[in-house]
Formats: structure tokens, sequence, C-alpha cells
């Protein structure tokens, strides 16, 4: 069609619009007007028509009428006075024979949307919440909805409300749920329809009759119920069994919704329930739309992270094809890290090799860093093919590698050899700021173990006068001065030469600043400058838990079924997956130019000679225990998870026969080492999420390495420090499981909610567990059980160590209650 | 629930526009263009936000349909919404294309008057719309929205004057109202097969989803019966017949199809209603009834002059009687390549350089089974090493097998009763479409 100007469509419509011959011919009106209309969805400015188009409106033919209802519903707001001329037209429709000409006139009489109109539109309305075809009065009861929108501050008429509630009774499915939607609405205020029993139960009788989207509306609204007793929430959960594996995603997302509403207090059913609902959700993820698929891969990275077993053995399900597109790649590659056990390991990194070389460099670099995520469970495996992939030399290869490879060093020490093996070369292929950046904290970190670091540096150096990027230099100041610690000789040229540069000549302040900083740090002497810089390098605690603690339920169930998971970043999601759930209590990026310097200072800190009075103040409410005695704990040198495991299984094997267990305060000597078992009550630990527990070890200096999730029985966790030599004693490690076997019966999870009415559900979970605990408590003296191997043997760290650990775990309990 | 509505074609012209609500900006339209084109990547995300609005929208017939909602509103119901719609507007408008929207426009805002009022969905059965439709035909017959496609005054084709291809089913659902429209029905078996194969040969994943969908253009409609394979099991265990037997692991039917002879004899009866619907869907995962029907032998290496030869024989294992169409095989080749010489066995092959999708595409218009053809590809390289061969990834094909289904699905019989007045016609068409085809190098 021929782009005209507005002015000119206009004129020349108005021309034929007001055209007498026109005028007579039916069908030369009509298409006249549907000329109109579509200037008008094209988005040209046919407002000016109004007048022609009230007179157009005046016709027997429904066709006609139809556009031009259109027309003056889109302009009415313009014209109010004028849209008064047509309401006439519409009332006298309204009392047509014909029952769709009467749902015609009231829908568009409700939408022009004009306050000013109200009055004359109410007493249709009325009658229309009462005529003898369905589809009007479908029309009218919305119609109310509408007025209530124009209008929300004038009270709506209590008849009409109650009569829309008896409406809700209409043999008419969609007048039903047109009734709820429009009491909904109208009732907002008071917090919606009131949903009781006799309501409830009408509802989801009904429920058959509905249509998908009807289903969708009142199971939405039926989240607010809550049964009066435990058996009538059973009947309802065995009624809706049928629509939680419906083949329609939307009513099986609507359908597991309200399961997960209603069962808030039951973690055991809600589980059941999803795993119900896997068949479904994996149907859809494989639909023949994809946007279908991306909104169901969304809600299964939502349900893993409460059941991450759920879709393990449906792992191949989640293979990219080749052909989709980039957003759905990259969410089946956050499912499919999720997924990973020993046994598909192969077969998954075979299949995530491929995506690495994907023309789209994001869903390549996806790929890369979803390797590196499974390399802190598989490293060996992963890190070959990483190190491969170097060989490529290509631009966001390279750069995606090197910073996977950084982020996968700071939680898997042991590949560091590999990692610096793998960096000769690499700065000639980097180009992005990110990739560099990676590289040069790598460089900075280990450059005693990569030969050609201060090399590498030089380039850097260089050239820094061109570089545009702050944050790689910000990391390359830090890098040179960490580098120079040690291997002074080779760099303190160059660390001269770039100090001189960022003081006199760089104009930006941060770097000025810190360049400055780093200066007058020198000028301290070089053990000041070695306690400030050199930090941990590694942070084994966050890659190796076991698996990954389920989060509760509710932690996710108010967000499913809405748009929030399909917004997600991938960033954020990345976060949140596998085996890093202390990225929310820690801030372990280690790129982050000034956090390295800080928690190098916080590290330095904790493992000081002054850590019991930091421990002190720690836990200030209780009795601080390392003033009374003196012991220096320190979480590193770290342990590898491996040898950890060798330790503890070493000594079980040659004392398995001597330990009496049960036997409080046994002490086991042989040597220079000690075994020790005690009990510490302290109640509600195993209920204690691994992140509070985590945190508040670190802040005594001692580590945790593993954890079985929370809620688990038996419930184990297992730590480790270091007591630091004093002049009477010499180092020792300490090793220490808690163990909580819960001679408790738990009672059957869905007893206890009956009772406990519409708290909740996060209360109710904890409210119970505690419960349990008073129980087991009453029955059998209950505690955790504490298992603690010393080498070499000092009896006096080890009391101190175990006073901490009580005080540590006296404190946590005392918080949860 | 749904506060606008609007179609923009890929190039972002305003096709349709609906307000609901009411309310909104003048310009959202505008906004979604604009976060649309200021992406890059093959697919702006499904669900974007600008200050309070959310939209959704779905890529069907190269349109853009987008719903504006809010935040809490289900996915699901929106996106299958929309999916919907577009599959109401295919059956109305005959197609699905910039052209066949922008024409029909005046019947796309009346469908969607009737179909959502106030942002609530109301009804998307083409059974109920029909009925809308026949109560304004009889109240004004002479100036009934089919009357006036049926002249072209909406400026679409004729349908009366044309004979319409019994094997394309693409048109208006309407025409059948009217004396010319022949009454006609499709039974559609359609699988979408997914398949890795392993570098070694090995089938690592083969995944078949497949559906049985009807269209129809019967005015009035009769009960059909479906039969299908009396050896057709669902699940593991089950087994039937002594025949081969036909498994699929998941099945699950559209509301309206009574099951009660299905367990006896393996029949789905229905109403169909106007228009296309899916009777059944089905899934079979990890397996395959049969042999995968492609396989690659490929080698590839560097020559002397510091060129990458690849060398691949592609061997169709289907029956020697059928044959795959379209074929198109796509290799992945190392950044920077510049040019491809190619040695292909037959001249109807075509074989070419994407740069911009860094690959080699191959297209095979006819391959008939149990045959084998053989390419071989020269690709120069500047600067090619070792280890760029890695980047030769996974070869991918795309194809399409007509008259076969890769479960061994099979429609024994379509019966209509009461038996049709006048000419009807049944059509059962099969086929088998790649969804993804993977082979590892």
């Amino acid at each position: 069609m021929p782009y005209l100007g507005s002015e000119d469509t206009v004129r020349e419509l108005r021309r034929a619009l007001s055209n007498p011959n026109v005028q007579s011919d039916q069908l030369r009106y009509r298409n006249t007007i549907l000329k109109v209309i579509r200037a008008m969805s094209q988005g040209v400015d046919v407002s000016g028509l109004f007048t022609e188009m009230v007179k157009a409106c005046a016709t027997v033919d429904i066709v006609q009428k139809k556009l031009v209802y259109v027309f003056l519903c889109s302009y009415a707001a313009v014209n109010p006075e004028l849209s008064l001329l047509v309401i006439n037209t519409l009332r006298k429709d309204c009392q047509d024979p014909n029952p769709m000409v009467r749902s015609l006139a009231l829908r568009n009489m409700t939408n022009l949307r004009l306050p000013s109109l109200v009055e004359y539109v109410e007493q249709p309305l009325t009658a229309g919440l009462r005529d003898r075809a369905a589809c009007v009065r479908r029309v009218a009861v919305l119609g109310w909805a509408k007025l209530h929108d124009l209008q929300p501050s004038s009270e709506i008429d209590a008849a009409v409300a109650n009569e829309l509630y008896s409406l809700l009774r209409d043999p008419d499915p969609v007048v039903m749920v047109n009734c709820l939607r429009a009491l909904e609405e109208i009732l907002k205020e008071e917090g919606g329809v009131a949903i009781n029993k006799p309501i409830t139960h009408h509802l989801l009788n009904r429920l058959k009759e509905l249509d998908v989207w009807g289903q969708c509306e009142v199971l939405k609204v039926l989240q607010r119920y809550r049964p009066q007793s435990e058996e009538e929430l059973f009947d309802i959960l065995s009624l809706l069994d049928a629509s939680l594996v419906s083949p329609h995603p939307p009513v099986m997302a609507a359908t597991l919704s309200l399961f997960l509403s209603l069962c808030s207090g039951l973690p055991a059913v809600s589980l059941a329930a999803l795993e119900r609902a896997r068949g479904p959700l994996l149907a859809a993820c494989g639909s023949a739309s994809r946007e279908m698929r991306f909104t169901a891969l969304c809600h299964i990275q939502l349900l893993l992270r409460s059941l991450p077993g759920l879709m393990g053995a449906h792992y191949k399900r989640f293979f990219c094809g080749y052909a989709e597109p980039a957003f759905i790649k990259q969410r089946k590659m956050q499912v499919l890290v999720e997924l990973v056990n020993d046994e598909n390991v192969a077969m998954l990194l075979d299949e995530l090799k491929g995506y690495c070389t994907d023309v789209n460099t994001d869903t390549a670099q996806a790929a890369i860093s979803a390797i590196g995520r499974i390399g802190r469970s598989y490293s060996d495996r992963c890190l070959e093919i990483l190190t491969g992939l170097l060989g490529l030399k290509q631009e966001h290869i390279t750069s995606a590698v090197v910073q996977t490879m950084r982020d996968l060093v700071w939680v898997c020490p042991q590949c560091s050899d590999t990692v610096c093996e793998a960096l000769e070369g690499c700065e000639e292929t980097l180009q992005d700021s990110q990739g560099r950046q990676a590289l040069l904290w790598l460089l900075g970190v280990y450059g005693e173990r990569v030969s050609g670091a201060p090399y590498t540096l030089e380039v850097f150096i260089d050239g820094v006068r061109s570089e545009a990027s702050l944050e790689v230099k910000m990391e390359l100041l830090t890098s040179t001065m960490k580098l120079f610690l040690c291997r002074p000789a080779e760099t303190q040229d160059m660390l001269g030469r770039l100090l001189h540069y960022c003081i006199e000549e760089e104009t930006d302040m941060c770097v000025r600043d810190q360049g400055l900083l780093y200066y007058r740090l020198l000028h301290c002497g070089i053990e000041e400058t070695r306690k400030v810089l050199q930090g941990r390098r590694s942070d084994p605690s966050l890659g190796v838990l076991i698996g990954r603690p389920a989060e509760p339920i509710s932690q996710w169930a108010c967000s499913f079924n809405t748009l929030e998971p399909l917004k997600q970043g991938t960033a954020e999601t990345k976060a949140a997956s596998r085996g890093s759930p202390q990225h929310v209590t820690f801030d372990p990026k280690p790129n982050k130019h000034f956090s390295d310097t800080l928690t190098c200072n916080q590290a330095e800190a904790y493992s000081g000679p002054d850590s019991a009075s930091g421990c002190a103040d720690s836990c200030a409410d209780a009795q601080a225990p390392g003033v009374a005695l003196p012991v220096c704990l320190s979480p590193s040198p770290a342990l590898s998870p491996q040898e950890f495991e060798r330790l503890w299984l070493k000594r079980q094997v040659l004392h398995a026969d001597k330990v009496l267990p049960g036997a409080d305060n046994m002490a086991e000597e042989e040597e220079d080492y000690v075994c020790l078992e005690d009990g510490v009550r302290c109640l509600a630990i195993p209920g204690c999420s691994p992140q509070s527990l985590q945190a508040a070890m670190q802040l005594v200096n001692i580590q945790t390495l593993a954890f079985t999730p929370p809620h688990t029985l038996p419930w184990r966790v297992y730590l480790y420090s270091h007591t630091q030599p004093t002049d009477t004693a010499h180092r020792t490690l300490i090793l220490a499981e808690l163990l909580y076997t819960g001679q408790a019966k738990p009672r059957a999870a869905a007893a206890a909610a009956g009772q406990k009415g519409t708290a909740d559900g996060e209360v109710e979970v904890e409210g119970r567990e505690e419960e349990w605990m008073k129980e087991g408590e009453e029955a059998t003296a209950d505690e955790v059980k504490v298992t603690v191997k010393q080498q070499p043997r000092d009896d006096k760290a080890l009391k101190g160590f175990l006073s901490i650990l009580t005080t540590v775990l006296h404190t946590l309990s005392s918080d949860r209650k | 629930m749904i506060s606008q509505f609007f179609i923009l074609s890929s190039k972002g012209d305003h096709l349709i526009y609906k307000d609901f609500r009411g309310g909104a900006g003048n310009d959202i339209v505008g906004v979604f263009y604009e976060k649309v084109t200021a992406l890059t990547g093959d697919q702006p995300p499904v669900v974007m936000t600008h200050k309070d609005l959310d939209f959704v929208h779905v890529r069907q017939g190269g349109l853009y349909w987008v719903a504006t909602t809010t935040a809490d509103s289900s996915p699901f119901t929106v996106i299958e919404f929309l999916n919907r719609l577009a599959a109401l507007v295919k059956d109305y408008c005959g197609s699905l294309s910039e052209k066949s929207v922008q024409m029909n426009f005046a019947l796309i805002y009346e469908l969607l008057d009737e179909v959502v009022d106030f942002g609530y969905i109301q009804t998307t059965s083409s059974d109920v719309l029909k009925n809308f439709i026949q109560t304004e035909a009889v109240s004004s017959r002479a100036f009934s929205l089919f009357d006036l496609t049926n002249v072209g005054l909406f400026g679409a084709d004729t349908q009366q004057s044309k004979v319409a291809p019994s094997s394309a089913a693409t048109r208006p659902i309407q025409s059948s109202r009217e004396q010319g429209g022949k009454s006609e029905i499709f039974v559609d078996v359609i699988e979408r097969m997914t398949v890795v194969i392993g570098s070694n040969g090995m089938l690592m994943k083969a995944d078949v989803e497949g559906e049985i969908r009807v269209k129809c253009y019967m005015p009035s409609c009769s009960e059909m019966r479906i039969g299908l394979n009396e050896e057709f099991s669902i699940g593991k265990s089950q087994l039937r017949g002594y025949g081969a037997a036909v498994r699929v692991d998941e099945v699950s039917f559209h509301q309206a199809v009574k099951l009660d002879e299905f367990d006896s004899h393996r029949i789905l009866r229905l109403c169909p209603s106007q228009g296309e619907q899916t009777v059944m869907q089905y899934q079979l995962s990890d397996d395959l009834p049969s042999a995968p029907p492609f396989r690659l032998f490929p080698a590839i290496e560097r020559d002397s002059g510091g060129r990458l030869l690849m060398y691949l024989k592609l061997r169709c294992d289907l029956p020697p009687k059928s044959s795959a169409i379209n074929v198109r095989v796509t290799v992945p080749v190392p950044r920077g390549s510049v040019s491809l010489s190619q040695q292909l066995s037959s001249p109807d092959q075509s074989a070419e350089l994407k740069v911009q999708s860094r690959s080699v595409e191959w297209q095979i218009p006819r391959f008939i089974g149990g045959t084998q053809l053989s390419a071989l590809f020269k690709l120069e390289v500047p600067g090619l090493c070792p280890s760029s061969l890695l980047e030769v990834g996974p070869v991918g094909l795309s194809f399409e097998l007509p008259k076969q289904t890769a479960t061994g699905l099979m429609i024994r019989f379509l019966r209509l009763t009461p038996v049709q007045p006048g000419p009807s016609q049944r059509w059962v068409r099969y086929v088998t479409h790649s969804d993804s085809y993977t082979i590892r190098v």
C-alpha cells in the first residue's frame, strides 16, 4: 500500500465517508470504513473522522457496526462529547431481538471507557445480567468490572455484587468464570472474591466443564483457599490430580501452583507433586513452540532448586538442538550443569564440548563456563577440554576459557598446576578486557609458577598508556605488586615504571589512588606489603559441598507460574547454580580489583595472632572462649576433600575397635594422635542452613568441608582447622565431624500440618522441626555428636577447639530459637 | 490477563493493535520494537520489561505476536494463548504471513473481539466461535463476513474460484460453509525427530515427538473414528499383538477425544471441530524402532597446501522405496574460511560456504533410501592450524521424510459416522521432520 501523508489520507477518507453516493451503497460504504480502520491500525491518526464514523454506526449491517465500534472504542477518549451521540444507538441495540447484536452493543458500550457515560450504561448492564442469552450475560458480567475500573472510587452497588455472586451458579461456564474475574476486580480492596468452602467446592465440581483458560483462572483464584481439615485437603488434591498431568501446560502449571500453596505445610506432599508434574513439564520442554520450551525450561530450573535429583535420568532431554535459538541453548546448559553425576559426566562433557565452538559467541562462552562449573567436581576431565580449546586461538574462546580457569582455580586450588601450564601464550589471543583481567589475576596469584609471567606483564606495562579499560589497569597494578613479592629481581624495574606512570600520568582517580596506596605501602617495608597483599588464593569450601543443599519449596513457590523465572538473567542464575550457594554470603569474586586486597586484609586479620579476640567479637553474646583458652585457629593451609577423607578414614581403621561409642569424653591416645567424642546439646543445629553454619564457622577460622543437606537424617558436617604454633606447642591439625542421628522418629509429615492452620509455610516447617527436637530430647538424650581427631596431639589446643566449636553451635541454636 | 495485544511484522510495521484494558501509553508498540532491534542475536528474550509493563511474545509466521501483561500472570497461559491465537488466525485466513494478516485485519479484529474481553480470554474454541459467526450469518446473511471474504472485499483471494489443491490444506475454514467449499478432512501424523549420533557412530540420543493433527473443513461435524495400529503400545512393559510393536512412551489426548474403544481396539472417537486441532500427542524417548535414517562417515584433514579437506560420505538407511527430501547438511567450518571448492556426485545437489554462520551447507533435494552420497569439500583457510580441526563441529542435518513415521504409527482407517451426504474427501498424511539431527565428527 502506498504511504500517504496522514492528512491527505484523512481528508480523502472524510470525503468518501460523507459522499451520499457511497453512503447509499452499503458495500462501498463498508469498504471505505475498512480503509479507515486499516489506516488506524497502521498508526495513522484518523481521530478527525469521528463525526463521520458516528453516523456510520447507525446501520443494520453487523459487520459495519463491528468495524465502526473498533474505531469508536479507540478514539472515544479523544472525543467524549461526540461519543454521547453513539450511546443512543447502542442503547437501542441493547433491546435488539438478536442476542448477537445485544452482546455487541453492550460490550462496546463499556469499551468506550468514558466516565461521563456511566449513568447511561448501568441500566442496560443490569438488564444484561438477566438476559436469556449466555453470550450477553458474559459481556454484562465483565461490563461491571469495566465500570469499576473506570471509576474505582465509586461504590458498586452491593446488590450488583450479590447478583454476581449468584451468577457463579450460572449454567454457562464462561459466565461463571467471568463472574469470578469481575468480582476479583470489584472487590479488590476486600481481598477479592470470598473463597469459602461452598464456593470452592462448587468451582472444583465445575472445573471439568471449563476450557483451558477458565480452568487456569479458577485454579489461580483457589490458591487463596485454606482447607479446614486434612481430609478435605486430600480430597481436593485427589480431585485435582488429573489436572496436574494435563497435556495443556497452562493447566498443569496452574494446578502445580495451587498444590504448592495448598500443601505449603506438607513438604513431602509438595515434593510428590513436583515429581508428578515432571512428565508434563518435560513434554512442554519438547513442545513445538520455542517460547513454550523456554518457559518450561525456566520453571524446571526452579524445581531443581528444591529437588536436585528430579531430572537426573532425563538429562538427554536437555541436549541442545543445533537449530535452537541461543536463549534456549543457554538455559539448557544451565540445567545440564545441575544434572551432572558420575554416570553421565562423560556424555555431558562430550556434548558441552560440541557447543564450545558454536557460531554464536554467547552460546560458546556459556558452554565454556558450564564446563568450568562441572570442573569443580570433575576437574581433570574439564581442564583437559579447556586446555584443548585454548589451542583454537580464538579470541572469544580464549577469553572465556581464561575467565573460567580463574574461577575454577579459586575453588579448586589443585587445578592450579595445569592452569599455570596452559596460560603460556594466551596473552596473544586475548583481546577483551575481561579476559585480560582474568589472565592478569592468575599471573599475579600464581606468578611464581608461570615462568614467563614477568615478560607477559611487561608487555602489558609497555602498553599501559593505550590501555582503555580501567579494570585492566587496576588488575595490572595488583598483579605486578604480587609478582614483585615473589620474583623481585625480574619485576622491580617494571613495577617502578608502572607506579610512575600511575602516579604521574594517569588521569583516572581510582588507578592513581591505588598506585599511590601501593607506593606508600612499599615504603612501609616488604614484610608489611606481603602481609597486605598475599592473602588467600583460593576458597576450596566454595566448590566441594556434597551436591547443593536443597532449598525449601517455599523459597520459590510464589514466583512459580509467573513471569519472574523467565526474566532472571543468565548472570543471576549462574550465581545460583551448582555448588556455589556461598556466593550469597561471601564475595568470592577474585576479579574485583579492590576486593582482592580487602579480602587479603580480612584473611590476615582472622589468622593473625589475635584471632581469639576476633572470635570473641563475633560471638559477643556467648562467653568468649578464646579468652579463657588461648588457642589460635587458622583455616590455612587448605585441606583438599580427598586428603581430608584419607586422613579421616586412616584413623577410623586404626581405631575402629577401640573407640567405644557413646562414651563421653573418651579420649583415645596413641603417639601423637588423639580421637575424642563428645556430645553437644544444640537442638536446632541440624535444621540450620549450610550457609549460616559455614559463615559462623568461618568467623572462628574453622573450615567447613562438606555437609549433608539440612533436615536429612543422619545429618553430618565435616570440619577442619589448624592450631597455630605457639611457644609452648607446635602446629596441629584438627578434623571434626558433627553427627546428628535423630533418634526421634520423624512423624508422618502430614500429621502436623493440619493443626497448624494457615500459618506461613516456612515458619511452619521450622516450627515442626523444633517440635521434633523437643520430643526427641525427652525420649532420648538427643544431641549432636562431635567426633574430633587431632594430629599431633595437643590437649590444650583440642580443648580450646572444642570449646570454640561448642560456643558457636550454641550461639547458632539460640539464634534459631 | 492481557492488557494489550499487537502483531508486528519483522520489519516493525504495525499490523494489528488492540488495547483491551486502556491506559497504556500510545507508543508501546514502538517501545517494543526498539527493544527488539536494540538486541543482537537470533531472537530477543521471550519476556521483556518496560516500566511496569511486561511484553511476552512469540514468533509465528515471521511475525511478532505480542501481549503485554502484568508480572504475576502465568507465562504458560500467555504463550499458549498467543500460539493458539496464531493458529486461529491461520485457520481463518488460510495461511499465516504478513500479507494474509494485512488483508484480513478486519477479520482478525473481529476474532480478537470475541476471543478476549477486558483482557480475559473468553474462548478460543473454533466450535464456539463458529456458533457466533453462524448467528451472525443467520441474522444478516447477505452481509456476513463470510460473504465478504468470498467476494474478495477484504482483498483476500477468492477461494471459490479456485480449486484448492487437496494436498495443501491452507485455506480459510469458513469457505467450507458456502456451497462451493468441499467437505474435506485431513488427518496428519507429524513426527519430529531429535537424534544425536556420537563420533563413533553410536546412537547417543533419539527422541521422537509426534502428534496426530486433524484439520476439518466439514460444515456439520459428525463423529469420526480414527483407528491406529493394533500393535500400538504405551510404555515400556506393555506389548501388544504379534506384529512389529509400535511403541511410544507417553501419550496425551485432546480433551474432546473419547477413549472407550482405545484400550481394546486402538480407536479414537471424536467430533472434530472446524479448523485445526491436535488430537493426540506422543513421545518416544531414547529409542528408535528402526535404524536412524542417516549416517555420516567423515574424513577431515589438512592437505599439504594448508587447505582443509573434508570428505563426507552420507548414507541413507531408509527402506529403498522411500526417500528423504530437502536434505540439508550443515558442517561448521573453522573461522576465517574464505573459499570453498566442491565435488558433488550429482548436479542437483549444491553446496555453499556461509561465512555468516561459519558453515558449509550441502543441499540434497532428494535422497533415496539405501543409497550413499559423497562430497568432497576443499576449504581455503588462511592460518589453518592443527587445532582448527576441532572447530569442525557437530554436523547438523535437516530433512523431511514424507509418507513415513519414525515410530511406525499408522492410521488403519478413518470413518465418519453418519456417512456424509455428498462427496467428502478424507486424507491421511504422514511426515517426519528433523527437529535436530546431529552427528558428531
